[in-house]
């Protein structure tokens, strides 16, 4: 008991965060072994998953770094297709295990985004504010169109690639990769919930190895005050490139996890739609508070299947409770009755059994 | 000379035809303080800018430890040894106290992204260096228990005082001050006085300070330079300036019977 109360704030709101998706993972994973959850509810486990380290990845942009990227599906439509290629070129060579194809897929998928995270970070970077939101919101509509018109194939003579319609010629064997606008069809679904979790727990704990480290602080002083972080010599552009590289790899290995749970990818899955959901995510749960994005983006993924009953009123009552959540979270009365009959509560509580004791 | 921190030869700036600083000269030597003083829009915080590359010289030149700074930007000059405080105040808000500080130190900490990820041993040595090296900084104006609390939500006086540590940080050989006494009330100040000559003593530093607190800069100061409308117009110990006539008519205007 002594121990956990010399850990710092910040400690213990990760100790926290960890807590909170072991917890979740463990009774997840316990009632799908046990039959207890709907095949809807299993099959949402994945991309539940996928969508809370695309939010922990905006997070870092928008929270940490301080910038408003609107192309984060973008990041993730290179790693749900370079991943995707990747796993089935190892398919085509006989790679067996499914765990292994997952999960180098996914580490590749993480490298190339991270590697195209860079190069759109060069010119993306200098910009600031709604500038930057809007060109990143530019380069994944790029992004989404080179995807859109791509061809590539492989057969015994190798990987064979074209930009124009039907002029990849494959043997007999061969097996067409990405097919243009209708992008990578019968993909074998090899996700599962466990590296799912492992995915979150890895992006997790980079981003808060992240943020206690020196760059991490450099990243923050950049947020706060860019002035005085010049003048104490922090290199701005630097650190800001290190951010938005780490954020991009997160939402590539994000995007394959997530192509993996499907039996086609197409890149008109990745649009503008998209970034802007998970940027609620990120909103709701507040910015630079990563169990709030967690939390927001488990429970917004979830609540438009809990309301398949109200058929018609879905997605108008889906508006109305992500408003009223909104409005609730933001006002201060609403804040000070819910923190003393809730956690009021608990606190007293606690404060008995210290006095108990 | 070999002792000589700052000398600046003919500085100055022009906006768009206005002279904002024209002909600024200054030596400033090893635990000497300066004060640059002068009335409101004299140029004095543009020399500030200048001096730390935010804004580059038009004319002149700027030798930091007997080597021209032609060419160093800010980030750099940070390095070579120039550390400063703002007019209106610029901390990292969201930073607790000792990150405030720690970030800083950046420069001279060498671990990597790699080895901050997977926790090496270097990290948490360097991380539990740089933390006992923020305390003590932090000590100097006795804000050590401070440590944890996030920046924005200490007092207006704390916060100047913290971003003075903060500059101290970067291991300076010039510190420039920009008001550092301003909000502050008249025990404050004192308390001011005794600190900054305190971390003279101590760094064995130059200090620069732009001060409207006279008590605080006829008291701390080893020399001035007073600046109006860009110009230097007066240079020399306290008492020389307490007395000098084209000072007094800068700050107050002329007597009428001189008229």
């Amino acid at each position: 008991m002594k121990k956990l109360t010399n850990l710092t704030k910040t400690q213990k709101s990760n100790a926290l965060t960890y807590l909170v998706v072991c917890v979740a993972f463990v009774i997840m994973f316990a009632l799908q072994k046990t039959g207890g959850l709907s095949s809807k509810m299993s099959g949402m486990l994945v991309p539940i998953c996928a969508y809370i380290a695309m939010a922990l990845s905006l997070n870092l942009t928008v929270g940490i770094i301080g910038e408003l990227s609107l192309g984060h599906a973008g990041f993730m439509s290179v790693g749900a297709f370079v991943g995707t290629t990747a796993i089935l070129i190892m398919q085509f060579n006989g790679v067996e295990s499914p765990v292994v194809r997952l999960v180098v897929g996914i580490i590749i998928a993480a490298i190339a985004t991270a590697l195209v995270g860079f190069l759109i970070g060069i010119p993306v970077l200098r910009l600031k504010g709604d500038y930057l939101a809007i060109v990143t919101l530019a380069f994944a509509e790029i992004i989404k169109s080179l995807f859109q018109n791509m061809y590539l194939g492989i057969d015994e003579n190798g990987l064979q690639f074209s930009m124009v319609d039907n002029t990849v010629n494959l043997s007999e064997n061969g097996r067409i990769i990405i097919e243009g606008a209708m992008g990578i069809r019968s993909i074998t679904k090899i996700s599962n919930f466990f590296i799912g979790f492992l995915l979150v727990i890895v992006c997790l704990t980079v981003i808060f190895n992240l943020v206690s480290s020196r760059s991490g602080r450099a990243i923050m002083a950049i947020r706060d005050n860019r002035i005085a972080a010049e003048s104490v010599g922090i290199p701005i552009f630097k650190y800001k490139i290190i951010g938005f590289t780490i954020s991009a790899a997160m939402a590539g290995a994000a995007g394959c996890l997530f192509a993996q749970n499907y039996s086609s990818c197409v890149a008109s899955k990745f649009n503008i739609d998209c970034s802007i959901l998970i940027l609620v995510f990120v909103v709701l749960g507040k910015q630079g508070n990563m169990l709030g994005s967690i939390i927001a983006a488990a429970a917004l993924t979830i609540l438009p299947e809990v309301l398949r009953s109200f058929a018609d009123y879905r997605m108008l009552l889906y508006a109305i409770i992500l408003i009223v959540v909104m409005l609730a979270g933001n006002n201060a009365k609403f804040k000070a009755f819910f923190n003393e009959k809730v956690f009021g509560k608990i606190k007293k509580s606690k404060k008995e059994v210290i006095a108990n004791e | 000379m070999s002792n000589e921190v700052l000398r600046c030869e003919n500085l100055g700036i022009v906006f768009g035809g206005l002279a904002a600083v024209d002909g600024f000269n200054v030596v400033i030597k090893e635990k000497e303080v300066a004060g640059l003083i002068g009335p409101n829009g004299a140029g004095k915080t543009t020399v500030f800018n200048l001096l730390t590359k935010v804004y580059e010289p038009t004319s002149g030149k700027i030798f930091l430890n007997g080597n021209d700074t032609q060419g160093e930007t800010t980030v750099s000059l940070s390095k070579a040894g120039i550390a400063r405080t703002f007019q209106n105040i610029r901390l990292f808000n969201n930073l607790t106290v000792a990150e405030n500080v720690m970030v800083a130190m950046n420069q001279s900490m060498k671990y990597n992204l790699f080895e901050s990820t997977f926790r090496l041993p270097r990290f948490w040595k360097e991380e539990k260096e740089a933390r006992k090296k923020a305390l003590e900084l932090l000590s100097i104006f006795d804000m050590q228990d401070l440590a944890d609390v996030q920046a924005s939500s200490l007092p207006y006086g704390a916060q100047r005082r913290l971003e003075i540590t903060r500059a101290l940080a970067t291991n300076p050989s010039l510190l420039l001050l920009d008001e550092p006494a301003a909000g502050m009330n008249p025990a404050e100040t004192a308390e001011l006085m005794e600190n900054i000559g305190k971390i003279r003593d101590q760094f064995g530093i130059a200090i620069l300070l732009i001060e409207h607190d006279m008590s605080l800069v006829m008291g701390v100061c080893d020399q001035i330079t007073v600046l109006n409308f860009g110009q230097v117009i007066a240079h020399g110990t306290p008492a020389e300036i307490q007395s000098n006539p084209v000072v007094i008519e800068a700050y107050l205007g002329k007597k009428k019977e001189e008229e």
